[in-house]
């Protein structure tokens, strides 16, 4: 119902073209006319109306000044609808459930009455983690190359929460520029402690250890179960998106780092030497390199099975999710809300359909710019004739962010299924009179 | 997991007197029969107990119980706390099995049990206090459970006495499981292992999660049998952490117990850690800490902090752990809050003023408790961080630089950062690198500190100036550097006089610090 309130909206008085994403103005008609209250007030509320789940839920606003605002709750998504068109916050953070209302918590007699009680078990995988290993790009910059290196971690991560942990409403979202975060559900993740947060942490943890730490993969053998897996999902990557894209052990220096995993110290020396004579080898013929070499028998008691499984360190250690662990950690971390827009780069942080996560391109993802066009566009293409269906169609349904929304519209659908509340799907015209 | 609620007597067992009658009936005391070695301390002490005892009971399993934490803060491993253990607990706490046949079995039992229970009341006064109190009797338990090793038969009657309900996985699952099964659980099974495996939701076993040593199914955990002790173990500290909780609630009823209460405090107040923290309040008054001789002073910084330093010098910039163990350094070093934050704004030179201010600043002025929540400022922020948190915390991810280097580096790169520190004595490098393998990192600090300063050392210990105290195992940062500063400004008058304040006692000295606290 909401998009369909007769809004007056600034956006028309400014040139779109020479408007930036972050103006308030632009900021505003984004939440005015496109943002989806309605279903994140469904996901968080767990029922199709407004519950504690969200009433005592923490929000965090950042403010256009910077200014950061903690510990604000709503008991409606109209009233967050509100509160967001009048402060246009750059963005806001999902924070977790309280044992009591955020707003109230300084007129609580006692301090241990406020405690946060639940929150989706969330993940965050950020491009720069990937820096060291990475060729194309480097800090806040991105590219389809570097893009894949989310994919492998998207993949890794959601195969174990769902087939091992047994959780079955996983959401990925789009961070608005380089990286990717998901929310777990489910009613077990939601209510899990610290302790425990922890412990998923430290299962999809692999890669210990600073930059100074050498090898930072060192599984024990047989590999769990996990890594196994992973490591099946990983090697073709490994093949097309690191050695032939990302060329990791180009230049001298960064083969020294590869070198430097490799166990067998005769072996070494003769790849330092053959790269040395032959310079300018790609990451690929290294590779194989490495295998040629130890097959021609230049360290004589090579130990075949330990190469093996140092290869297999070295493949784990080029593409195993590197998850912000620390996010994962904290029942009370806060986490930027799905369809926020990104200050950076103005895109829509736009839940990522799995099924079709090769298919995801950041760079396709619109920009609030864009989907402010897009209104227009279809304001211009159904000059006066609007039905009364297009009449109350909501604002985002004439734009791109349509399928986002209603994949979000579809998992939050099933959750709520799930959370044995069957929602009642209702007619908007049973509703308008 | 458990079926009911252990506290709840059976209801046949239930005392049948009328409620209206049964706040005035005498109280049955009575003595318990300890069936079993272990304990896990579900009902109460009934029996009466002298005033003696009550305290003298209580002291010996305080003793047991700080022997147990300094094993930790010397970060000893689960073998060597226990072979140290050993003859403490054999001497204040024994406990013998029920095959040893001792005619002070329930005796022993019995004093164990009550030890247990005045400490809990002494223990449950404060969050802290509960928090370290479960802490140590997990510890207690899980090594009188590894002690059991040899005596499984009476190990498991008493595990089966506690009404756990595990599902046992039956030979067609794990059939179909197989090699994944045992890849999981990494080793195969010892000789004497019980086989089989049970499984329960992964939430019960969130250690085992954490360290992927099972496997993981659709949430159920598949966990080997001899995994056992950590479910145990987990439960126990589950069961303890509720208790605690609710002996805090009922404690004010004895606080009117004027026998008691003494007994009580004087026991929780001795239980004080041991001081691995550092009291920044007499440093040398010839150290004046400003943004701009920190380069200088660097020359004194044990390896954790000098190689903070460096990177921030290379990057001109660090992340968040590094930026706070280096702040809460430098705040213990006595460099002030303004010239804090100068030093990091000049340190960041690649850095915008405007970022500066809007993402690092707030966080050193938090460090230093000038801003965030009442309880942050009037502690005055974080005390700075002691080997004991570097050693223990979780290991530095990409890109990051904190923690202790002796045991976040790989032995090569930590040879080839002290051979750049200018220190290749092969002598004392081949001590770090025993040291290193045995992960006994403080050792290893403590042996590149009297390396360094081994002129000095010998001169004040010949000289008699500095006595066994000052010259004790460094077990922090700040105090590493103090030390250093000191040892290499041993002719400036103002650190005499400060030894000399030093051996007058440490009252004068909190007197006098009053005046100049930052």
């Amino acid at each position: 119902m909401l998009s369909s309130l007769p809004i007056d909206n600034g956006i028309n008085e400014i040139s779109i073209h020479e408007a930036k994403a972050t103006d308030p103005e632009v900021m505003r008609a984004f939440y005015q006319r496109l943002f989806p209250f309605r279903y994140l007030c469904h996901w968080l509320s767990h029922h199709p109306t407004p519950t504690k789940d969200f009433g005592f839920r923490e929000f965090a606003f950042t403010l256009p000044n910077d200014a950061y605002l903690r510990y604000q709750s709503f008991p409606s998504a109209d009233l967050l609808k509100k509160q967001c068109v009048q402060l246009v916050p750059s963005r806001f953070e999902i924070g977790p459930v309280y044992s009591s209302n955020p707003r109230d918590r300084k007129t609580l007699r006692k301090s241990t009455m406020f405690k946060p009680v639940s929150k989706e078990l969330v993940f965050d995988i950020d491009m720069t983690d990937y820096d060291p290993i990475r060729t194309c790009c480097s800090g806040a910059k991105i590219c389809s190359k570097c893009w894949q290196f989310i994919t492998m971690a998207v993949k890794v991560v959601d195969v174990a929460l769902k087939d091992d942990f047994g959780f079955k409403h996983v959401l990925w979202v789009y961070s608005g520029r380089r990286g990717a975060h998901a929310w777990v559900c489910d009613r077990r993740a939601r209510e899990l402690d610290d302790h425990r947060r922890r412990a998923i942490a430290g299962y999809l943890e692999l890669l210990k250890g600073g930059d100074k730490s050498g090898k930072k993969v060192n599984a024990r053998r047989p590999l769990h179960p996990h890594l196994d897996r992973s490591l099946r999902v990983l090697r073709d990557h490994f093949q097309a998106d690191v050695l032939i894209n990302q060329d990791p052990w180009e230049t001298d220096e960064k083969a020294a780092d590869l070198l430097q995993l490799i166990p067998d110290k005769p072996l070494a020396d003769a790849l330092r030497q053959k790269w040395d004579s032959a310079p300018g080898r790609s990451s690929s013929n290294k590779w194989a390199d490495i295998d040629s070499l130890a097959s021609s028998g230049v360290s004589k008691n090579l130990d075949t099975k330990a190469l093996l499984e140092a290869k297999q360190d070295i493949v784990l250690e080029y593409t195993y999710p590197r998850l912000d662990a620390e996010v994962s950690k904290k029942l009370n971390h806060l986490l930027k809300s799905p369809f926020c827009v990104h200050p950076g780069t103005g895109r829509v942080c736009v839940p990522i359909d799995v099924r079709a996560l090769e298919d995801f391109d950041p760079f396709a993802v619109p920009t609030v710019l864009d989907l402010l066009a897009e209104i227009d566009q279809w304001h211009k293409d159904h000059p006066e004739g609007e039905t009364e269906a297009q009449k109350k169609m909501p604002d985002w349904e004439k734009t791109t962010l349509k399928p986002y929304v209603e994949y979000f519209r579809g998992f939050v659908a099933g959750l709520l299924k799930e959370e044995k509340i069957v929602k009642r799907e209702r007619e908007e015209d049973a509703m308008e009179f | 997991m458990i079926r009911s609620d252990y506290n709840r007597p059976e209801i046949k067992k239930r005392a049948t007197v009328d409620p209206k009658k049964r706040q005035f009936a005498p109280a049955l005391f009575q003595n318990q029969e300890y069936a079993h070695r272990l304990n896990f301390y579900g009902l109460p002490p009934t029996a009466n107990v002298t005033l003696e005892e009550f305290e003298e009971w209580a002291i010996t399993r305080l003793k047991v119980l700080s022997e147990l934490e300094t094993c930790t803060f010397r970060n000893k491993n689960a073998e060597e706390t226990l072979a140290y253990m050993t003859p403490i607990l054999e001497k204040h706490l024994p406990l013998h099995s029920n095959s040893s046949r001792s005619s002070q079995l329930q005796a022993e039992r019995r004093r164990d049990h009550y030890s247990h229970f005045i400490l809990r009341l002494a223990f449950s006064s404060t969050e802290d206090l509960r928090r370290r109190f479960s802490r140590l009797e997990t510890m207690l338990f899980r090594l009188r459970y590894r002690q059991d090793d040899d005596n499984r038969r009476e190990r498991s009657e008493f595990i089966n006495s506690l009404d756990f309900s595990w599902e046992i996985v039956d030979d067609k699952e794990r059939a179909e499981l197989g090699e994944q099964l045992k890849a999981a659980t990494g080793s195969v099974f010892k000789k004497g292992d019980e086989e089989g495996y049970f499984k329960v939701d992964f939430e019960k076993v969130p250690e085992l999660v954490e360290q992927r040593r099972c496997m993981l199914r659709r949430g159920m955990a598949y966990v080997p049998m001899r995994e056992q002790m950590s479910l145990v173990v987990a439960e126990y500290t589950a069961r303890l952490d509720r208790a605690l909780d609710m002996t805090a609630r009922e404690l004010p009823r004895i606080d009117e117990d004027d026998r008691l209460s003494p007994i009580l405090a004087h026991l929780s107040h001795s239980f004080t850690a041991p001081s691995a923290s550092y009291d920044e309040s007499n440093l040398p008054s010839s150290l004046h800490p400003t943004a701009a001789n920190i380069d200088q002073l660097a020359t004194h910084f044990p390896l954790c902090m000098s190689h903070l330093h460096t990177t921030l010098r290379t990057n001109a910039h660090l992340k968040h752990y590094g930026r706070l163990q280096y702040t809460l350094f430098l705040k213990g070093l006595g460099l002030s809050l303004d010239e804090c934050v100068l030093f990091w704004r000049r340190s960041f030179r690649l850095m915008t003023d405007d970022k500066f201010t809007k993402e690092y600043k707030y966080n050193i002025r938090h460090a230093y408790g000038d801003v965030g929540g009442d309880a942050n400022r009037r502690g005055r922020g974080y005390s700075p961080y002691s080997c004991q948190k570097l050693i223990t915390e979780p290991l530095p991810g990409a890109g990051q630089s904190h923690g202790c280097p002796y045991r976040t580096f790989n032995v090569e790169n930590l040879v080839s950062l002290l051979n750049a520190g200018g220190i290749s004595d092969k002598e004392v490098v081949r001590g770090v690198r025993e040291d290193v393998g045995k992960m006994r990192y403080h050792v290893a600090c403590n042996r590149v500190f009297e390396h360094v300063h081994r002129k000095e050392i010998k001169d004040v210990k010949d000289k008699g100036t500095w006595g066994a105290a000052e010259l004790d195992t460094l077990l922090h940062p700040n105090t590493y550097f103090k030390r250093s500063f000191m040892l290499k400004h041993l002719g400036d008058e103002d650190v005499q006089a400060e030894m000399k304040r030093e051996k007058e006692g440490p009252m004068k000295r909190e007197i006098e610090s009053n005046g100049n606290e930052w």
